[in-house]
């Protein structure tokens, strides 16, 4: 780990990287959204609404994925005092909350013909809801300070807490839709994943991981240059 | 001990004497109740039946909208930097300060709040129990509410982020606190959830003190 806290020695190993994890999504989403729309079956009680399936529950996963990094970055950024650390956790929350809005948007779509409603109270909706609110916090904590040194401290604090009343959350939810959710609302169970689906869903899972790793990186990239700006003009500024 | 006792002390004694804790937060509460029928409608049964999820969203509102005097004074005039530097342990600092903010706002609102719940035709056999459920859940609300508070003391428009970032958090004691007095109880009546209630007040009430100090020891480099 203190192997990446070189910022010039990570930027070498991110632009190796990169090409490489674009080429990885490009091609497993080549595959992944063929098996969805063609070779996948259509379920024998949802129909072809089941394929909404494959952009749905891999976006879920990583919304929560996301949150996950952040919260370790976090920690080892107050444990190790990893300069990278922070970047890291900066550049995955906008990403994270973007999945969040994907799952949200697409349960939403998927609700619509199967539930009969475009929004249901129900326990996973309002948890991930729950966790786009906790993104969007924690982004703008970053936004509303301009100095990132000022800014990480408070941004790490940020995003433990929300790490550890996360689990709390998920909790108290569940047990909430368990009084609340009314025994009448009709409620399909999941039948086991059928293998050929599994297949198509895992590629798709591995085609949103090389995604955000694409993004991440990128993004953690952009956040080291523009550290770098930064403090290159505030030194003009001093020299003057 | 002497030293957060004397916290507590001279931050209840400012309570009382600078006003504007307590007074606008109430009139917060009474301002909000008002807006109920007129938004709902005046239907008795209606207003009966959303009682006790108002009364808790006025109270988390109204402790979230305090939340910015627990530090921001004290960090901008220094005394949080003299208590620094006095050696002071600062989660003990943040503890005390939000143990006043319960004592000074938070308390005095969850104990007026069931019975401002008339005013909504709550259930008269509910307000004893809710009114349980408020005072423990309080104190979680402003040991939360203090990190708030401490995350955004620096900043000159901190509040709206404030709510924010501690708003999600709220999630836990007002599902539980609204749970104890829910209509369909099970056979041990509103035991469980308070006990959990207490759980998560407990819970906030470690977290707050380390939270909020490593916050406002940022600000006090």
């Amino acid at each position: 780990m203190q192997f990446l806290a070189n910022p010039a020695r990570f930027l070498k190993i991110a632009n190796a990287a990169i090409p490489f994890c674009w080429a990885m999504t490009l091609a497993l989403f080549a595959a992944g959204l063929f098996g969805a729309f063609v070779t996948s079956p259509a379920d024998y009680q949802q129909g072809e609404t089941v394929r909404i399936m494959y952009i749905h529950v891999p976006a879920a996963v990583m919304a929560q994925f996301c949150y996950a990094l952040m919260a370790v970055l976090s920690a080892v950024a107050i444990i190790f005092r990893h300069p990278l650390a922070d970047a890291g956790a900066k550049a995955a929350a906008p990403l994270g909350a973007a999945f969040c809005f994907l799952a949200l948007a697409t349960g939403s779509i998927w609700g619509k013909p199967m539930w009969g409603t475009w929004w249901e109270w129900d326990a996973r909706m309002t948890s991930t809801f729950i966790l786009l609110i906790l993104y969007m916090g924690y982004i703008a904590i970053w936004q509303a300070i301009d100095d990132p040194h000022k800014a990480a401290p408070l941004a790490r604090i940020v995003a433990l807490v929300g790490s550890l009343m996360l689990p709390v959350i998920k909790f108290s939810v569940d047990w909430w839709n368990t009084l609340h959710q009314p025994a009448s609302v009709l409620r399909l169970d999941k039948p086991a994943v059928d293998t050929s689906m599994l297949w198509v869903l895992l590629t798709m899972v591995a085609a949103y991981g090389f995604l955000f790793l694409s993004l991440h990186l990128t993004a953690t990239r952009s956040e080291i240059a523009a550290r770098k700006l930064r403090s290159a003009r505030l030194n003009e500024i001093g020299a003057r | 001990m002497t030293a957060l006792a004397a916290i507590i002390a001279r931050d209840l004694t400012l309570a009382l004497r600078q006003g504007g804790g307590l007074g606008p937060a109430l009139g917060f509460v009474l301002a909000v109740l008002v807006m109920v029928p007129l938004s709902v409608g005046p239907d008795q049964a209606t207003l009966q039946r959303l009682a006790p999820g108002i009364m808790w969203l006025t109270l988390l509102l109204s402790v979230l909208l305090t939340a910015d005097r627990i530090f921001s004074q004290d960090l901008e005039d220094g005394s949080l930097e003299v208590m620094k530097t006095a050696g002071l342990w600062l989660e003990g600092v943040a503890f005390a300060k939000a143990a006043a903010h319960w004592v000074s706002v938070s308390l005095p609102l969850a104990i007026i709040a069931p019975f401002l719940g008339l005013l909504l035709n709550i259930d008269a056999g509910r307000i004893a129990v809710l009114l349980l459920a408020m005072v423990i859940g309080s104190l979680g609300l402003s040991m939360l509410a203090a990190i708030g508070g401490a995350v955004t003391a620096g900043l000159r428009r901190g509040g709206l982020l404030a709510t924010l970032l501690i708003l999600p958090l709220y999630v836990p004691t007002l599902i539980f606190g609204i749970s104890a007095t829910s209509a369909d109880l099970g056979p041990s009546g509103s035991l469980p959830s308070l006990l959990v209630l207490t759980a998560v007040t407990l819970m906030s009430c470690v977290i707050s003190p380390w939270a909020s100090a490593a916050a406002l020891r940022t600000y006090l480099k």
